[in-house]
């Protein structure tokens, strides 16, 4: 036991490893099991620095960074954004599920796909193809083998993906614009008020129901 | 490039020691300036609105801070009933900590030789540290969006998705503005940055990217900076509704004293990021005496002339709106932070290129902004000729139905 | 408006690092007060010691927070303290809740109460804050008493008499050249403020004296009784 402790301290790369897979599980626990909405993020901010110093212990310090910046700092600051402002903080109630038997079919696929992983990773993964090879000497080549890659084998992907962000951008653009109301119009058609609230249920969120009904007379952009 | 001399070589209990006690130092140093910071931010606006400022605490009242401090430690502790316990408590140190980390890839001396170790005077010096300082301050945003939302009532809430909001949409600015910077640098570390900016063009004129880069990046830089700090002009969170207090509001006492610490930290570590990639950091002659003193001496001056530039600020522009600070984070910043990247980027393949650029951009600009001119009157004759129509039917509003 | 407008703010508050500053180092340095400050009350007698106030609690009435308590009580015949039937037998102002408006001294119809500059009286119990009569009447020299929490300073209490109005109350608004106040005990008339002058000897006689006192100074002069 003492000669194993031993071996594990003189070995920091192993410390660094298992205290970050550690954090990276746990955030990854609570991400899941917390009833806040708001806890549940947390953990995955967690989860995500944990994955940033498995980066930095791969030698890919741009990843990690870029890691942190994007994820951690972007797109769950969004999550957060979204949860604060619906209201959807407080805990939600478990004990009624609408699927039958939802637990233990997820039980079931989660088992299947732990073995697929192993087996898979333990023949193909492991050693399998990377995505840019090269000598990573000193760390800036980090940037500069990425480059090089994205730039020239995975062209496409990133064209498409910047395609894909104006897209949201443009999408988001136009849906929060301001309508102006043709009040002429607008007074000879009849106003059909949203009035199928009764017949859903409450546990929908209702979205508003913009452009359904009058959508060529009332609305002009 | 982007190794720490330190480490080469075997990892021994010197080098630890040594790592101890520069994190030791970095920690004691930001704390005691940022108590002479606020000291000095109140005197100077003092000096600057024609009066005098804190000066009972201590000789011209330096340890004003400290009584402040101690004010607060004695502060009851309240924690609102509907807030949400653990992320309240967690808030301030969420803006706290992303402070202090910033500042320990801030170069501010050369390299000293301690036992044999060639230490440099930073506290770390990793290969992508100014992405580092980038996520660091997005990591800051958390503490601003938690503490509004775990304080259970409508005006935090409110007051602090705003102050994220501003937050989010200027570091895209800064990063862009970074993006430059890196891009004539070649290297992500610090202490690189700080070495391609070594030298002068004639003699006399410093290699800074402030001169190599044009001014723009730098004044962007200076912008974003400004407002992802919430300072003042960009100080809408914190002080239009200081009526209510904006994000800080349920905050009482050390926790209170916790964002104000931050902030302040904050400042004083954003101001040093601006000297190291826009000023060349401790870059300077060296004159008389110990060789490794001067770096120190040359970092402290540029870094003193940023944190004067920010009391000046204060002092001396008025606050600006939620939507007018918007409308210049997205609409002018991130398109001319942008426009400028192209454009050392072009300059870097070759300077013809560069111009051509250039001369595309005063175009595609002014068509750019030709469009947006006719946008606005052709939105604005609708609006009217809308208007119009709607006057005589007001009087069949009942006849018709 | 041009692009560098902005940095004429920068310009200014540069400028202003080299100007003197204006804040005076309370407390050790303290500014001259104004001539008609408002601060601690006194009650006010004539030259031969008859107190001023009539107990007609017009001042009571009048107080918008309530802080005057008066009851009058009959002058004996033979040893009157005022120049009249009644005299303010109890007279108590509270200081805590009094807002310094003066409404009191415009309601007042015989000079009675009057303020002086004095606002640091900074007392330490609530029993101390209930300002008695004893404690409000101004002693011989017609100067006001001082408590032992109490900073006077140079000034503070001059001109406590004769508050100047703005309205008499014969309606006349054109107080040119006349005097408009009683003498006061000790002090005299007051001087003419700015704007206006003074044509009569007024320290002989006060035409619009509310009484006209056949003795001058018994107190000092004959070393007479005084109340």
């Amino acid at each position: 036991m003492g000669s194993l402790l031993l071996g594990v301290i003189a070995k920091p790369d192993l410390i660094v490893f298992l205290a970050a897979a550690l954090v990276v599980v746990a955030g990854g626990i609570g991400v899941i099991s917390y009833r806040n909405p708001v806890h549940s993020a947390l953990s995955l901010v967690m989860t995500m620095f944990g994955i940033a110093t498995l980066f930095i212990e791969q030698n890919a310090q741009f990843l990690a960074a870029v890691q942190i910046i994007v994820y951690a700092g972007a797109i769950v600051v969004l999550f957060l954004f979204v949860i604060m402002l619906l209201g959807v903080d407080r805990a939600e109630v478990f004990s009624r599920e609408r699927i039958r038997a939802q637990r233990p079919l997820a039980a079931v696929a989660g088992v299947v796909t732990l073995g697929e992983i192993l087996i898979l990773g333990h023949a193909t993964w492991a050693t399998g193809a990377k995505a840019a090879t090269g000598p990573v000497g000193n760390s800036s080549d980090n940037v500069f083998k990425i480059a090089q890659v994205v730039f020239s084998t995975y062209l496409l992907p990133f064209e498409a993906t910047a395609i894909l962000l104006v897209i949201a951008v443009l999408s988001a653009v136009y849906l929060s614009k301001r309508v102006v109301v043709n009040v002429d119009e607008a007074l000879e058609a009849p106003l059909e008020v949203a009035s199928s609230s009764d017949e859903e249920s409450f546990d929908e969120v209702t979205t508003p129901k913009t452009s359904s009904e009058n959508d060529d007379e009332v609305y002009e952009v | 490039m982007g190794q720490d001399p330190l480490f080469l070589g075997h990892i021994s209990i010197g080098v630890v020691l040594i790592v101890i006690v520069k994190v030791l130092v970095a920690f004691v140093a930001l704390m005691v300036s940022v108590m002479l910071m606020i000291w000095f931010e109140r005197k100077l606006i003092s000096d600057m609105q024609n009066r005098i400022g804190p000066n009972r605490a201590g000789p011209f009242g330096i340890l004003q801070t400290l009584a402040d401090g101690i004010k607060l430690f004695f502060k009851e502790d309240l924690i609102p009933d509907r807030s949400e316990r653990f992320v309240f408590k967690l808030a301030p140190y969420l803006t706290l900590v992303p402070a202090f980390l910033i500042f320990t890839v801030v170069p501010i001396g050369g390299v000293v030789h301690i036992f044999g170790h060639t230490v440099e005077l930073q506290v770390a010096d990793p290969p992508m540290g100014i992405l580092f300082v980038l996520a660091m301050s997005s990591v800051a945003v958390y503490g601003t969006m938690l503490a509004g939302w775990s304080s259970g009532s409508k005006y935090p809430l409110i007051g602090s998705v705003r102050a994220s909001a501003q937050m989010i949409s200027y570091e895209a600015a800064m990063g862009l503005t970074v993006a430059t910077v890196v891009l004539v640098t070649g290297s992500l570390g610090t202490r690189d940055i700080v070495a391609a900016q070594a030298g002068s063009y004639f003699g006399f004129i410093p290699k800074w990217n402030l001169i190599r880069l044009g001014v723009v990046p730098f004044i962007i830089f200076l912008i974003a900076v400004t407002a992802e700090l919430n300072r003042p002009p960009f100080d809408l969170t914190e002080a239009e509704q200081e009526l209510v207090g904006g994000f800080h509001t349920e905050y009482s006492s050390i926790r209170f004293a916790l964002f104000f610490l931050a902030e302040f930290m904050n400042t004083i570590t954003m101001s040093a990021v601006i000297v190291t990639l826009f000023l060349g950091g401790p870059n300077g002659p060296i004159l008389f005496g110990p060789s490794f003193i001067w770096p120190i001496i040359w970092f402290l001056l540029k870094t003193g002339v940023f944190l004067f530039a920010y009391v000046w600020f204060r002092a001396a522009l008025p606050r600006l709106r939620y939507d007018q600070l918007m409308d210049l984070g997205w609409k002018v910043l991130i398109p001319i932070s942008l426009a400028w990247l192209l454009l050392v980027g072009a300059m870097q393949i070759s300077k013809v290129y560069g111009f051509v650029l250039f001369a595309v951009f005063i175009v595609a600009g002014g068509a750019l902004l030709r469009a947006v001119a006719v946008g606005k009157e052709s939105n604005e004759v609708d609006i009217v000729t809308t208007f119009r129509q709607e006057s005589p039917r007001r009087g069949s509003l009942g006849g018709d139905q | 408006m041009g692009v560098f407008d902005g940095f004429k703010g920068f310009k200014v508050t540069f400028k202003q690092i080299s100007e003197p500053r204006v804040t005076k180092q309370y407390p050790e340095e303290k500014r001259p007060k104004p001539q008609r400050f408002h601060g601690r009350h006194v009650l006010n007698r004539y030259e031969d010691g008859m107190e001023k106030c009539i107990g007609c609690e017009l001042c009571a009435g009048v107080c918008p927070v309530g802080c005057i308590y008066v009851r009058g009580a009959d002058n004996s015949l033979d040893d009157p303290v005022s120049p009249g039937e009644r005299y303010g037998f109890v007279y108590e102002i509270n200081y805590l809740r009094c807002i310094h408006c003066d409404l009191c001294v415009e309601a007042c119809p015989t000079e009675a109460i009057t303020e002086s500059k004095l606002f640091e009286f900074s007392f330490t119990s609530r029993d101390d804050a209930i300002y008695t009569k004893s404690e409000l009447v101004v002693d011989d020299d017609g100067t006001p008493r001082k408590m032992p929490w109490e900073d006077w300073h140079e000034g503070d209490e001059l001109a406590t008499s004769g508050w100047m109005r703005a309205t008499s109350p014969s309606g006349d608004n054109d107080f040119e050249g006349v005097v408009h106040w009683s003498n006061e005990l000790g002090f005299g008339t007051r001087d003419p403020e700015n704007g206006q002058s003074v044509d009569e000897r007024v320290d002989v006689e006060n035409p619009f004296s509310i009484r006209v006192v056949k003795a001058d100074r018994i107190s000092r002069q004959s070393g007479g009784k005084v109340r």
